[in-house]
């Protein structure tokens, strides 16, 4: 029996570094921390903080070059960071589990699920002989939560679902009975319903083995709620520490404060609120200047639309996209993505889609850009059918609706200088010359918040916020009235995407600018959206102003949404 | 777990002091820093790279030998063969010694570069610049253009090219001199160029640059002029120059088997195919002409190397 009066897990003073071409990068300067036996932590931090790394330096599978240079990591009294490779073997998998963060690349797609399952479960010699093997192995995915696992156990890891595969490898984790569960990003690759399923399910199985788990989330809002503990990195330090709600409530460190201001789970939980209590809560979010304060900004939104009643400018109507999918030979059978959707834009103001993937929203926005041409139905933008325009007149509306997409590192061309991409749009629709168009391109850096001297550098150099703001630029440089955002702000941090979120509600109040705002997540729209259609399966299932719906969400699939927003129920600063 | 110690769970607050960790201003642009894209990374990366200079030194070393052969040597290669001399062994006016028939092999191979690199830079031409075109056409227009293509570029794939060289030359016997040699070599390679621009068509047309190109009512050719075809070049040339190497072999071997140039025109192929014989009785002959094939195939095939693990910036990152 181990003494339970020492932590299971104690990192002490460990430092990590990566060997790159221009010398050794520290990416951890001296993490301490403890977890205790049975006990959630959640670490939480932004890309580059420094949290995976910490992850995988404690079951010492750091990537690469990356090596540990100091510090202890006392699992049970045994210290990782100096254990022999067959110490290590003895501690994975038995000792401490791990559940990786993308379920679709983590399965073995050449070998059945069962196969896997049962491999794990020999390598940490939990059975042997081989019916015990598959006893066990049954045992563990029917504990995932598949049901019939007899027979999946013989299916292939393309015939499961995301949600699924994620069951299974979190089966696979807890399949050695480990002490520690080490959890990295386990569910940010599936739509939100599915998440909270997962979640909800690995805290029961957790909680009834008494297993202590680390999870390593970017979600402030889904680790106050999952953890007991919280652990906040930055740039590769420990800023802050402490009990869940005592860190969420009361943060201390500036950064701290200003990643609870932004993060939109937890925004759109103190909009709610606010509502009661908005004098004082204004009070409270008062933080460092460098940061952004999401409620700001959706009360400003809230006031200039009040102030601003508007004519619709974009009328779909029974808007419908069947595409053909091809099943071998020269069959095919007809996937409807978008069934009968009708909704309006008033001019000036933001309507977001909301749905999970395959809802059918993305294929939507590339309808109402012309990308894709519609089956049935009619779009009218500014009064006019573009369903039934020519090349020329397509061309002409070009101008009006402009696209920004998901992914900051596709959206540039990678060989294309910042000016150049901004001013491109100018050059196809032969707007001014080349002198005007340069102070164009100087005027569009600016409204972006970017340095002019940008203007001749590369995507390369830029940050994935950065090149998004470039994508906003470039997209306004022809002054259209409609910008579409598809998952715009998805792909960034917190701190950045509410920096993107509140310079969109600027540009929208400074040039009257009407947004369609397609995202998976319901709290970004809390803060960005005036009207929310929410999209299941290729309908829209409910339509309403922001506030409606999330006051009173009249189906069940929005309420269920709303209830997986992470953090939801925490209840903080009200 | 034991059930009579509850375990102890720390509830400290615990806050790192502001001046330890400065919080720095969010998504802050750093002008100081490099200024980089492909290619300018790619040539960062590449100039810190021995083999890279070792290679292009040889390389351009066997041009410049293969544009001026005076430079090099002033021994005629063909002219002033004395049989008195037949296999003579080096000397001071002949350092590695003479062939068969009475002729310097230093000589022979300063002179018989031009032949190998011309072959060599022909077939590049030809196979290269078909590829890449009957790629990029088939990869850009895709649907049936790209089935027949494609399909077109298999049948000649699946004809080994050595072998379907050795066909024609042997047709066209008559005719043969470096252009012929190097059509019947192109002819077979090109589908392998195609095939790699074809895939990086598809790759960059799918991007969200060319969408967000397509929304902005940019024509789909320019965006192909513009965004898709340069974005698809890098690992073209990469293939180009690897395939440089191949076809200065596969001129050599057609050379050898007595296919290739006619015996009067000075090649290292012919060179060696002569020297077979007397490879007991004067192996110089045979190795000298062998290791310069060998060192230029070689630079090119490093060459290649190096520009393959430099343009890839995840090649560059494993390094």
């Amino acid at each position: 029996m181990t003494d339970t009066r020492t932590p299971l897990l104690e990192v002490k003073d460990l430092e990590v570094a990566f060997r790159t071409q221009r010398g050794s990068v520290k990416a951890l300067n001296g993490v301490s921390f403890t977890i205790e036996h049975g006990e959630t932590v959640a670490i939480v931090g932004e890309s580059g903080s420094g949290k995976s790394t910490t992850a995988a330096a404690i079951i010492n599978l750091l990537p690469g070059t990356g090596q540990i240079t100091n510090g202890q990591v006392l699992f049970e009294g045994q210290d990782l960071a100096k254990a022999s490779r067959s110490q290590l073997e003895h501690v994975r998998g038995r000792g401490i589990g791990f559940v990786p963060q993308d379920p679709m690349s983590n399965l073995n797609p050449v070998w059945s699920v069962g196969f896997q399952v049962e491999e794990t479960i020999r390598a940490n010699g939990v059975a042997t002989s081989p019916r015990d093997v598959k006893k066990k192995a049954v045992e563990v995915l029917k504990q995932a939560g598949l049901d019939d696992a007899d027979k999946r156990m013989r299916q292939f890891p393309h015939q499961f679902s995301g949600g699924m595969r994620q069951r299974v490898l979190i089966g696979i984790g807890l399949s050695g009975d480990p002490k520690l569960l080490i959890a990295d990003e386990p569910t940010s690759a599936l739509d939100v319903t599915v998440q909270r399923r997962i979640l909800d399910h690995l805290g029961t199985l957790t909680g009834d083995a008494g297993t202590a788990v680390l999870f390593i989330t970017h979600d402030l809002g889904l680790a106050a709620e999952r953890a007991e503990k919280l652990i906040v990195m930055y740039k590769g330090d420990i800023v802050e520490a402490g009990p869940s709600l005592e860190v969420l409530q009361n943060p201390l460190h500036p950064y701290t404060q200003r990643l609870i201001a932004a993060a939109p789970s937890l925004a759109s939980r103190r909009i709610q609120g606010s509502e009661q209590k908005l004098g004082e809560l204004k009070h409270d979010t008062e933080t460092d200047a460098g940061s952004v304060d999401l409620i700001t900004a959706a009360e400003e939104r809230a006031e200039h639309l009040a102030a601003n009643p508007s004519e619709p400018v974009i009328q779909i109507r029974d808007l419908t996209k069947v595409f053909k999918i091809r099943t071998g030979g020269f069959r095919s059978v007809d996937f409807t993505a978008v069934d009968k959707v009708s909704f309006e834009i008033p001019k000036g103001t933001t309507t977001a889609l909301v749905g999970e993937s395959g809802s059918g929203k993305s294929t939507v926005a590339k309808l109402l850009l012309g990308l894709e041409s519609a089956t049935s139905g009619s779009i009218s933008v500014g009064g006019r059918d573009i369903t039934t325009l020519n090349r020329r007149e397509l061309f002409r509306l070009r101008r009006t609706m402009q696209p920004v997409f998901q992914d900051p590192y596709g959206t540039l061309d990678p060989l294309v200088n910042i000016g150049n991409t901004i001013a491109e749009p100018l050059k196809i629709h032969g707007v001014g010359d080349r002198d005007s168009r340069r102070d164009r391109v100087t005027e569009l850096l600016e409204q972006v918040a970017l340095p002019v001297e940008l203007a001749d550098r590369y995507p390369n150099e830029l940050s994935g916020g950065q090149r998004q703001r470039v994508a906003v630029a470039r997209a306004l440089a022809l002054k259209p009235e409609i910008i579409v955002l598809d998952e715009a702000v998805s792909a960034l941090d917190v701190l950045v995407q509410a920096q993107i979120l509140q310079l969109l509600a600027e540009l929208q109040s400074e040039l009257g600018l009407t947004y369609l705002f397609i995202t998976h997540d319901l709290a970004v729209v809390r803060v960005i959206a005036d009207n929310v259609c929410v999209m299941q399966k290729g309908r829209i299932v409910e339509q309403a102003s922001t506030d409606e719906v999330f006051a009173s969400p009249k189906e069940q699939y929005t309420r269920d949404l709303l209830d997986a927003i992470p953090g939801a129920g925490i209840k903080i600063g009200v | 777990m034991s059930s009579n110690t509850a375990p102890r769970r720390s509830a400290d607050h615990f806050v790192a002091p502001v001046s330890e960790t400065p919080v720095a201003a969010i998504d802050q642009v750093k002008l100081s820093g490099q200024r980089s894209n492909l290619w300018t990374d790619a040539w960062r990366d590449l100039r810190r790279r021995p083999l890279f200079w070792v290679s292009s030194i040889f390389i351009l070393l066997f041009i410049v030998v293969a544009l001026f052969p005076t430079l090099f040597t002033s021994v005629p290669p063909n002219a002033g063969c004395q049989l008195v001399d037949s296999n003579a062994g080096p000397s001071a006016d002949h350092i590695l010694g003479l062939t068969k028939q009475g002729c310097d092999v230093y000589s022979r191979i300063v002179h018989g570069a031009g032949a190998s690199l011309a072959v060599g830079f022909i077939v590049i031409a030809l196979s290269g610049i078909t590829g890449a075109i009957i790629g990029s056409i088939a990869g850009f227009f895709g649907g049936w253009v790209d089935s027949v293509l494609m399909r077109l570029g298999d049948i000649f794939f699946s004809i080994p090219y050595i072998l379907a060289a050795v066909v024609i030359m042997s047709v066209f016997s008559a005719y043969v001199n470096v252009f012929v040699v190097a059509l019947a070599i192109g002819a077979f390679t090109w589908p392998s160029t195609a095939r790699v621009m074809r895939s990086e068509v598809l790759r960059v047309k799918n991007s969200d640059f060319v969408m967000a190109g397509t929304a902005l009512g940019q024509s789909r050719l320019a965006l192909m002029f513009k965004h898709v075809l340069p974005n698809s070049i890098p690992p073209v040339i990469v293939v180009t120059t690897l395939s440089l190497a191949a076809a200065i072999t596969a001129e050599a071997t057609l050379s050898f088997l007595g296919v290739g140039l006619p015996s009067g025109t000075m090649s290292w192929g012919n060179d060696i195919s002569a020297a077979q014989s007397d490879l007991r009785s004067n192996p110089a002959t045979l190795i000298y002409p062998s290791l310069a094939l060998t060192i230029t195939v070689l630079s090119f095939v490093i060459f290649g190397e190096t520009l393959r693990e430099s343009l890839d910036p995840k090649a560059r990152a494993l390094r």
